[in-house]
């Protein structure tokens, strides 16, 4: 006969007040096989959990189970509370009464009701609780990083500088991502690039990280401490090994005219590329789409495609047959950093977002976004570092900066706030007043959000020293007059409208995830918001890990984000990882299907429905040896416990612990008191 | 068939929810910790997820006194496990053809996609599947069938 | 092709123009104009500036008429009345608890089953029809198409053409044989109904378009408006200062008669109070001299 345990929790009035604890405790005394039930103010507290420990001993429990918050918050502690009484802890559970009843409800006496059912299904389910041992499984002591920017390369070297082997994935040739290419940052106007490469090239040198750039992940599989990701490096048509970097063949490249995605399309380059001079690793990649040689082998040319890069390098390193190639690596645990794009106001936006049809749906040449301005302010730009614009060359002696495009305008599909715009708007206004000292810098802002350290600071000096006007209130519309653009707004302060001529108009675009986020997401079951920003485990107390344990996230991939809060992130992120390294042994729950080899008909529909292959065949032979049946066998280290094996199987051979079906069906049948 | 008003006042149906752990599990709790107030007639069964749930179950539900189930877990694409939910999708889809053929209402039955960020939608499911219990009156068709035989 | 037909005030006083050659088009189009019987007021202007349910009323007895004459979807010319049906019509479908006051408030019953469509919408309906019978009278000539306010926004009533670049106008007039132009203010305010308690506004917001539509080389400006039409043409003569060149305002429905070969008499063309003669000089042939029977 079981001796089950029932510990009403108060929850000081959390519960108590909607729930008479009392009454709890007394009705589910009455249980058959409940041995012991009280009510006490706070079960988690130290003398809670002794008066738990204290009954296991004196009443000799059979089990536990403990009315109070969610299991989500508290079923550890009263495990290990059981476990160092001497209960197996898988025999102590609980039942909610807090979240899912005293907080939703405000009737006393139904809620009572209800709080006893809840605990009632759960004493019922107790009492077919087996013993059961937790699972010890290797940790690989290697991480991923997916993404090259400031996030990637600040979690990579925290990471191999704590003595963890790193694999770096980047999908494009270079790592720096979007710091690279501003030209300086707020709030002290140091130049990025000057901080940025030193440690990329720590990257490049360190001899804990093996840096794959142009590549990306194709599969993920595996667990937490076990994971095995499936990476796809991209044909480069270059031999790295052999790659010195020279820079003949991008001299002798016949196609000068590709619009540089380095330069958001305001600089060209040619079909054989670095993305700019201080790339890591400065080996060219040959853009296969614009390349003179594969466009005349597309057309099925023979002879005379082009091949001049290949003439032109004194190493033989041009390989034009190079193919992708996958490579499987074994690692612990992954860091997601794949930043952020920018929300364009064209016409083709994504499901849910509407461009801007009243700023011409991005047909006015002269109106560009912060990236381009920044790319026009930076010293390795296309212009050198003078303000051009891009329809004529000529200075703009006006320009007009529009904050939240897209950004906290739900009309738009974007409700949420870009976070860094206000202040790199006002760095722009800066930049630019330094560079043509008698250009007016006018500013369109809803609320200027300048809530970091020294960011007030800089507004404001944006505005007292470097003459920005600040108009507060949006644009309607803006169209071409000659070679001004006009810009039609409302001063909301003065509560006027208001038409302002501008030579170059600078449009501060919401920050969005970088596309295909939600392809990757499944990839590593990690879920995401409806904008496709990652989710955090936990808004407050779990900020750089995802639901899906080994999985973290540092940077623009979770939400807008700046550089400071970006290396932050991933400095987090890589101590929660050295941390999990640092142990030889991961411990999981034991909460894992099991096949009984003696039911077992082996149709193998479990086999069909595992979402981690964790189901194997193995021989049942007799005494003789002779063959008898081949039946499912599950892997416990690869199992992740959802379930779906045993609600397939037709013989119910396959039964998942801690969720069997005797356990469910005796909640079920508890319905009824 | 429905009841008339001044019964339907005094029915308090009987639900019972199968939800996943992590997604509505975990969304029942945020519209608690958000202090959601909603109807005190559902009582939930955690398990670990959608995948896991037997249609087997809900019968058993209706039998030992249920007036309607809910079943709820994670979006599509959203799944811990990354297909469980699936599964049960097609599952529910061919067992709701069933389900009029056992005598039971499809309205009876609820099936929902949760998050875990959904508590006000876990509110509104709740509530209404309440709500159509409510409309639809005890459901006791196998009790008396148990009781016949017993 | 039947049609219910609702010309609204305008259509019947300032803008008969307007009226008399939709009825010519339409005629050539082969869509009979079904003016629905015992019409009232849209509630333009006046009625939604005081009180928002007899705004929606207003419109909604008009629909329900409609409705009982049989008639699936209502042609509403004026911008003006097609906002207010087409606003009354969303705002009814939207909300449950005002769709339920309807019947009392309007004294007959009401479905809300009647599509509302201005003139752009089923001209741009019967494009390929209209390229075959236009001829080619209107080559060379450049139109500025000028949508204003009322017929594209807001988005989510007037659904058919994108609210803030919409392009189905260019459209029919790409079909008649002239040639769109590609300019700024086409979505920018006329002055609306203040032309006579702001006429300067008017007359300096007209001037902008005016000039705009100028400046991209157009010979007329096309209208699908009578307070568009009203302000650029009655009060362009204030608007246009010496030495500049006068510009024909001409309904749409009046290019698309010329590109028939209708003559302009009967297109209402010579009730204009800027002479579309620099306009009608340039038709080739001289439209005067024919017409389509």
């Amino acid at each position: 006969m079981a001796r089950i345990g029932v510990f009403v929790c108060h929850c000081g009035e959390n519960i108590g007040r909607t729930v008479d604890c009392a009454r709890v405790a007394e009705e589910l005394g009455k249980l058959p096989g409940v041995a012991h039930a009280i009510d006490y103010k706070y079960m988690c507290s130290d003398p809670g959990q002794a008066l738990i420990k204290q009954a296991i001993a004196e009443k000799k429990l059979t089990g536990v189970v403990v009315a109070a918050c969610s299991p989500h918050m508290h079923e550890k502690t009263f495990r290990r509370a059981c476990g160092s009484a001497g209960l197996n802890p898988f025999l102590c559970e609980m039942a909610n009464v807090r979240e899912h009843c005293s907080w939703i409800h405000e009737d006393r006496d139904a809620a009572t009701d209800k709080a006893v059912d809840l605990a009632r299904f759960i004493v019922e389910k107790v009492k077919r609780n087996v013993p059961l041992e937790t699972i010890r499984i290797p940790v690989t002591k290697r991480a991923l990083v997916i993404g090259g920017g400031i996030a990637g390369i600040q979690a990579a070297l925290d990471l191999a500088d704590g003595g963890a082997e790193v694999i770096l994935v980047e999908k494009e040739p270079s790592i720096g991502g979007h710091m690279s290419q501003l030209s300086e940052t707020f709030p002290t106007l140091d130049c990025s690039q000057c901080i940025l490469t030193p440690r990329m090239v720590e990257v490049y040198q360190h001899p804990n990280i093996k840096l794959m750039a142009y590549s990306e992940v194709a599969e993920v599989g595996g667990y937490i401490g076990n994971f095995d990701v499936k990476i796809r490096q991209k044909a480069r048509y270059v031999d790295a090994a052999n790659c010195n970097g020279c820079g003949a063949c991008q001299k002798a490249c016949i196609v000068r005219k590709v619009p540089s995605e380095f330069d958001e399309k305001l600089g060209k380059r040619t079909a054989i590329y670095v993305p700019f001079p201080q790339a890591v690793p400065n080996i060219p990649v040959i853009d296969r789409a614009s390349c003179a040689y594969f466009k005349a082998k597309a057309k099925g040319v023979k002879k005379d495609a082009c091949g001049k890069c290949k003439e032109a390098c004194s190493k033989g390193a041009i390989d034009y047959e190079q193919a992708d190639t996958f490579v499987t690596e074994k690692v612990g645990a992954i860091v997601v950093a794949t930043g952020y794009t920018l929300y364009s106001i064209g016409k083709d936006q994504p499901e849910g977002l509407r461009g801007y049809g009243e700023y011409g749906y991005g047909t006015i040449p002269d109106v560009i976004d912060g990236l381009q301005f920044e790319r026009l302010a930076s010293a390795s730009g296309p212009t050198a570092g003078k303000i051009l614009r891009p329809s004529d060359g000529k200075e703009p002696k006006r320009i007009v900066f529009l904050q939240c495009v897209g950004s906290r305008d739900p009309a738009k599909g974007i409700e949420y706030c870009s976070k860094i715009c206000c202040m790199y708007v006002a760095k722009h206004t800066m930049l630019y007043r330094h560079k043509v000292h008698d250009g007016q810098a006018t500013v369109f802002y809803m609320d200027i959000r300048a809530n970091g350290k020294g960011y007030d600071e800089f507004v404001r000096r944006a505005i007292e020293e470097d003459g920005a006007r600040y108009v507060r209130g949006r644009v309607s519309r803006m169209y071409r007059d000659g070679e001004t653009i006009k810009v039609q707004g409302f001063d909301t302060l003065s509560g006027e409208p208001v038409v302002i001529d501008a030579d170059m108009v600078v449009l501060a675009t919401a920050i969005r995830p970088q596309p295909g986020i939600e392809q990757l997401a499944q990839k590593l079951s990690a879920s995401y918001d409806a904008h496709g920003f990652f989710n955090e485990a936990h808004p407050k107390l779990r900020p750089v890990e995802t639901n899906t344990a080994g999985v973290y996230l540092a940077g623009a991939c979770q939400a807008p984000r700046d550089i400071p809060d970006s290396v932050a992130m991933a400095s987090a992120a890589a101590a929660k990882i050295l941390g999990l390294f640092s142990k030889a042994e991961l411990e999981r729950e034991p909460t894992v299907a099991k096949v009984d080899a003696a039911l077992c008909a082996g149709c193998f529909h479990c086999e069909r429905v595992c979402p981690y292959g964790a189901i194997t065949r193995i021989e049942v032979r007799d005494r003789k040896g002779n063959l008898v049946k081949i039946v499912a066998e599950v892997n416990p280290g690869v199992c992740q416990g959802c379930g779906t094996c045993q609600a397939t199987c037709p013989s119910k051979s396959v039964e998942l612990q801690g969720f069997t079906d005797e356990q469910i069906w005796s909640e079920i049948n508890a319905l009824l008191a | 068939m429905a009841l008339p008003a001044e019964k339907i006042e005094a029915f308090e149906p009987r639900i019972t929810a199968f939800v996943c752990n992590w997604c509505t599990y975990t969304g029942a709790d945020l519209a608690g910790t958000s202090r959601l107030q909603m109807d005190p007639n559902v009582r939930i069964i955690r398990l670990p997820c959608t995948g896991r749930i037997d249609p087997l179950f809900v019968i058993k539900a209706f039998e030992r006194g249920a007036d309607g189930v809910i079943v709820s877990g994670c979006h599509p694409a959203d799944c811990h496990y990354t297909s469980g939910n699936y599964h049960a999708r097609r599952r529910f889809a061919v067992f709701n053809e069933i389900l009029g053929f056992l005598g039971v209402e499809p309205e009876r039955l609820t099936f929902s996609w949760v998050s875990a960020s959904e508590g006000q939608k876990w509110r509104e499911v709740v509530n209404d599947a309440t709500a159509r219990a409510r409309r639809l009156g005890p459901f006791d068709a196998f009790r008396a069938l148990a009781g016949r035989s017993a | 092709m039947k049609v219910g037909y609702y010309p609204g005030c305008s259509l019947h006083g300032t803008s008969r123009e307007f009226d008399e050659s939709l009825r010519a088009v339409a005629e050539v189009l082969g869509v009979e104009l079904a003016e629905i019987d015992d019409w009232s007021c849209c509630g333009a202007t006046s009625a939604h500036a005081t009180n928002h349910l007899l705004s929606v009323a207003l419109p909604a007895r008009n629909l329900a008429l409609a409705e009982s004459q049989g008639h699936a979807e209502v042609l509403a010319p004026c911008a003006a009345c097609y906002n207010r049906l087409a606003g009354a019509r969303h705002e009814i479908a939207t909300d449950a608890a005002l769709a339920a006051r309807m019947p009392e408030l309007i004294g007959r019953p009401f479905a809300n089953t009647v599509a509302v469509r201005n003139v752009v919408e089923v001209l741009h309906g019967l494009l390929p029809t209209i390229r075959v019978r236009a001829g080619q009278p209107l080559a060379g000539i450049k139109v500025a198409c000028y949508y204003g306010c009322l017929l594209v926004r807001p988005a989510e009533v007037c659904s058919f053409d994108d609210a803030e670049d919409p392009v189905t106008m260019e459209e029919v007039v790409s079909a008649t044989g002239a040639t769109p132009v590609a300019w700024d203010m086409r979505l920018e305010c006329c002055g609306g109904a203040l032309s006579v308690s702001r006429t300067r506004s008017v007359v300096r917001l007209g001037r902008a378009i005016l000039n705009d539509a100028r400046a991209a080389g157009a010979d007329a400006i096309v209208v699908a408006c009578p307070m568009c039409h009203s302000n650029l043409d009655f009060r362009q003569s204030a608007m246009v200062r010496r030495g500049e060149a006068a510009m024909p305002v001409l309904f749409l429905s009046e290019l698309v008669g010329l590109a028939f070969g209708v003559a302009p008499d009967r297109l209402g063309l010579r009730r204009h109070f800027t002479s579309a003669r620099s306009l009608l000089d340039r038709v080739q042939p001289p439209a005067a001299a024919r017409e389509v029977r």
